[in-house]
């Protein structure tokens, strides 16, 4: 018989261990899964996992998906850490991609060298408006924040269909739902030929370093930790947990609004109805998957990248539904939830009990 | 079997990941005695009773219940076996009546109307006065003790196990307490009763046994051997009792408390009823009160956590800050030490050095934040100045908080406090639970800092603490502050009738009871 034995300390090699962990079971629950779908399961998990990767448009393909859940995640991951459990980041996304994108459409006399950086700013201040929503509420009326943020998706989705459907929609698009092109003065350009991969992938990697830093050496990133891991100790010490809360929230909104700008402006190009296969929602996986870490982040919003790019590959060369995509992202979600127990406790023969 | 013990444990081994809560322990209880079990916390005292009472199980060792080998699986067992427990922290339903509870606790609960009948048959026989119809949320601490024991008596046990039952009690309810227990043992009930306060085991018990690291490390009779020498077994080395460097020099008042009233709506709450009290530099001022009677919200008021309507409520030296909060507050001089060691005075998860930077970074010479940045040189180095100073024992500034024991943890943070050098202190419960060898270290440090020229307020249940560190003592009862006495011209029983709510000696007492508070 097997059973748990509480560990004096939790384990750290452990903590770094059931990443690994999961994505090892996850591949061996995919195996076995395929097989029950009848197909040839080494197949399925090279067409899956390896061939989009093969060649240099497959690897930015990548980057180019990893861009907005790191820039989601870094966010979701600081507000998690101080126990601030924003759950729109997707729709925070959306409003970055309104206000963004809207100022890129509108802007009519010529454009310069500045309109992306205004692009991008005004992307982050719609996300961090849309973040402030849910701190404002909980500040004031003590309101769930998981509540009011995921509520707030769907008004925000609901906000830009009525745009394109509305005012914004392109003249000349044969009334489809659809925005005008950016122009190329609002437009971000592939750093490399023959690739969509634009400079939103190093914004990515400089705000995981940052949010690194942040988390780890400022004396903001302390109160934050301090917050989730004790309050009444952030109350000893006088730390305001108003302040973080709306710090936090308006943070990782104006994370998720640099996604949307980059969606927009980048591999999309113009503002269609739907600008985000739930990048917003997956960010939470990433969140954990990467141990609540920016530079975990990273390395888990690779990963999932690819098992986005690997579903549709698998969907094209070898008839698998789409969902495999979702299904492969929630077995890793639940192995790595399942495997946590081993940070905390160990698994022991059962030993006996001697009695007289 | 008439000469055999009551209960006879043989070499009773437990072992925990990380360590060894009892090894190889003997014990024998005969019946009809009193038998203390002594010893400091994590001495392994709670592990043991544990094992009797069959909330956990020996992984080798032998019990022997009245001559016969037993192997006891859980506390329902025990209980058949004649076995009762009272725990030290209460498990009531505070919405249910006490009669209702009692029948909760019970295997064979069997008709309510007669579950009263026997609960008053109980207490009178026993002097424990109880009303069944009650509800429990009505009851003082000690009338909650009585429920708890009532229905252990029921079981007619014939080993009772006391832990720890008068931590919570005031000088009058422990006689009560006593006079029970003497009486129980007087119709050959055997009592085992835990406790670290000594001259209570010393007043009570027939015979101690000194636990140790787990290990029996001595027998005595507490009637005829010294408080002193029971520490001393009880730690294993001698004990030095803190020393007086003279008499207290009390010069300005540091801390004024201006008929200060608190406002909290939470429903459990005991608001502070214009409370005045000043602290004077060089002096040690005492609150004692029975927990529960407005020691937290004092606290939350003192620390800035709960800011006060007026901000002329507290004054630190002249200086209103009943509007400010705790980093302002400290910039004015003030330290504080919570009840609560881990998950407010310290974060359990974080290391030492992180915890240094809790209440140092509200002073800017330390240098422990920077545009915005923490520097590590600057905690790690604060961090291990107390670690030695004050000698935690831990492995270093990378230790976690949680890793620490009790009292190591209390003086890290009673140093961490220290030595950002307040001209005021408040301390809660400073050596609550705290072993007695870090309680004399920190008593001592106290007292050297109020010798020279800080003002200290401790807010303590503990009157043999209180008496040995104060010069003036007032005390807390349904959220009101009575007048302070010089400890000198005072006694333990004077306090204790305080602590239970006789405040007859003041006149200006009389009129607060109505709610003139906010002015």
């Amino acid at each position: 018989m097997l059973r748990l034995e509480p560990r004096a300390q939790p384990s750290t090699r452990m903590m770094l261990a059931t990443p690994v962990l999961a994505v090892l079971l996850t591949l061996l629950a995919g195996l076995v899964l395929f097989a029950i779908l009848g197909v040839n399961p080494f197949d399925a998990m090279y067409a899956f996992f390896i061939q989009p990767v093969e060649n240099w448009y497959g690897v930015a393909e990548l980057g180019v998906k990893a861009t907005p859940l790191i820039l989601c995640a870094v966010g979701l991951a600081i507000a998690i850490r101080a126990n601030i459990w924003n759950i729109g980041a997707e729709g925070q996304l959306v409003m970055g991609g309104i206000f963004g994108g809207g100022l890129g459409l509108f802007w009519s006399d010529g454009g310069g060298l500045w309109v992306l950086p205004a692009m991008f700013i005004a992307g982050a201040i719609g996300g961090a408006l849309w973040g402030a929503i849910p701190a404002f509420l909980k500040t004031r009326f003590n309101a769930n924040e998981i509540l009011t943020s995921l509520m707030l998706t769907y008004v925000a989705q609901l906000l830009l269909e009525k745009l394109i459907h509305g005012p914004w929609r392109d003249p000349k698009g044969f009334n489809f739902p659809q925005s005008k092109p950016f122009e190329s003065y609002a437009s971000i350009a592939p750093m490399f030929e023959g690739t969509r991969l634009g400079f939103g992938f190093v914004i990515a990697l400089i705000v995981a370093v940052g949010g690194w830093l942040l988390l780890s050496r400022s004396f903001l990133g302390f109160q934050i930790k301090v917050i989730g891991l004790a309050a009444p100790a952030a109350g000893y010490a006088g730390f305001s947990q108003r302040r973080i809360t709306w710090a936090t929230l308006m943070l990782s909104g104006a994370l998720a609004g640099v996604a949307g700008v980059n969606e927009v402006a980048g591999p999309i190009g113009q503002i269609l109805p739907s600008i985000s296969p739930g990048y917003g929602f997956t960010a939470i996986i990433v969140a954990f998957l990467g141990r609540l870490h920016p530079l975990g982040i990273v390395i888990a919003a690779l990963l999932i990248a690819l098992s986005y790019i690997g579903g549709d590959a698998a969907q094209m060369s070898m008839n698998l539904p789409v969902a495999v995509a979702s299904v492969f992202q929630g077995m890793l979600l639940f192995f790595l939830l399942a495997t946590e127990v081993l940070i905390r406790y160990r698994i022991r023969g059962r030993r006996r009990i001697v009695h007289g | 079997m008439v000469n055999a013990p009551r209960l006879a444990l043989h070499g009773i081994t437990k072992q925990f990941p990380g360590c060894l809560a009892n090894d190889s322990v003997n014990l024998t209880l005969d019946a009809g005695e009193i038998h203390a079990l002594l010893g400091e916390n994590g001495a392994g005292k709670s592990t043991l009773v544990k094992i009797i009472y069959g909330v956990q199980h020996a992984d080798s060792g032998t019990i022997d219940w009245e001559g016969e080998s037993t192997a006891i699986a859980n506390p329902a067992q025990a209980r058949r076996l004649g076995i009762g427990m009272v725990f030290q922290h209460f498990s009531l339903f505070e919405s249910l009546t006490v009669a209702e509870n009692v029948a909760l606790g019970l295997d064979n609960p069997g008709q309510m109307r007669e579950m009263t009948r026997r609960i008053v048959e109980v207490s009178t026989r026993y002097g424990l006065a109880l009303e069944p119809t009650r509800h429990v949320h009505t009851l003082s601490v000690g009338e909650r003790q009585r429920v708890e024991i009532v229905r252990c008596l029921l079981g007619e046990p014939r080993l009772l196990i006391m832990d720890e039952p008068t931590s919570v009690l005031t000088p009058q309810e422990v006689d009560r307490l006593f006079e029970v227990l003497r009486r129980l043992a007087g119709e050959g009930r055997t009592i085992l009763y835990i406790s670290h306060k000594l001259e209570e085991i010393r007043a009570l018990c027939d015979k101690a046994t000194v636990l140790r690291g787990g290990r029996v490390v001595g027998e005595c009779d507490p009637k005829t051997t010294s408080a002193r020498a029971m520490a001393e077994m009880m730690i294993g080395t001698e004990l030095s009792s803190p020393k007086r460097l003279g008499d207290a020099v009390a010069g300005a008042p540091m801390l004024r408390l201006n008929n200060l009233s608190t406002t909290s709506d939470h429903p459990f709450a005991t608001n502070i009823k214009s409370a005045n009290l000043s602290v004077c530099a060089g002096e040690i001022v005492g609150i004692a009160g029975v927990a529960g009677n407005g020691q937290a919200e004092l606290l939350a008021a003192l620390s800035g956590e709960e800011l006060v309507p007026v901000p002329g409520m507290i004054e630190i030296e002249g200086r209103p800050v009943g509007h400010i909060g705790p980093r302002d507050r400290r910039g004015y001089g003030m330290a504080f030490v919570p009840e609560e060691r881990l998950g407010r005075g310290t974060v359990p998860e974080m290391t030492l050095s992180e915890n240094a930077l809790l209440s140092g970074y509200t002073v800017d010479i330390l240098g422990m934040v920077k545009s915005g940045m923490v520097r590590s040189v600057q905690t790690q180095g604060y961090a291990s100045r107390v670690i030695k100073t004050f000698h935690v024992a831990a492995r270093g500034h990378g230790s976690v908080a949680r890793s620490l024991s009790g009292g190591n943890l209390q003086k890290f943070i009673i140093g961490r406090e220290m030595m950002l050098e307040p001209r005021l202190l408040v301390v809660a419960q400073p050596t609550w639970g705290v072993d007695a060898g870090a309680s004399a270290s920190i008593r001592q440090a106290l007292l050297d800092l109020s010798r020279a020229g800080a003002a200290v307020l401790v807010i303590s249940q503990d009157l043999d603490e209180l008496f040995e560190l104060c010069d003036r003592m007032a005390v807390i009862y349904h959220g009101r502050i009575s007048e302070t006495v010089q400890v000198k011209a005072t006694s333990v029983e004077a306090i204790g009738l305080l602590m239970g709510g006789v405040f007859g000696t003041s006149e200006d007492r009389q009129d607060n009871e109505g709610p003139n508070a906010a002015a």
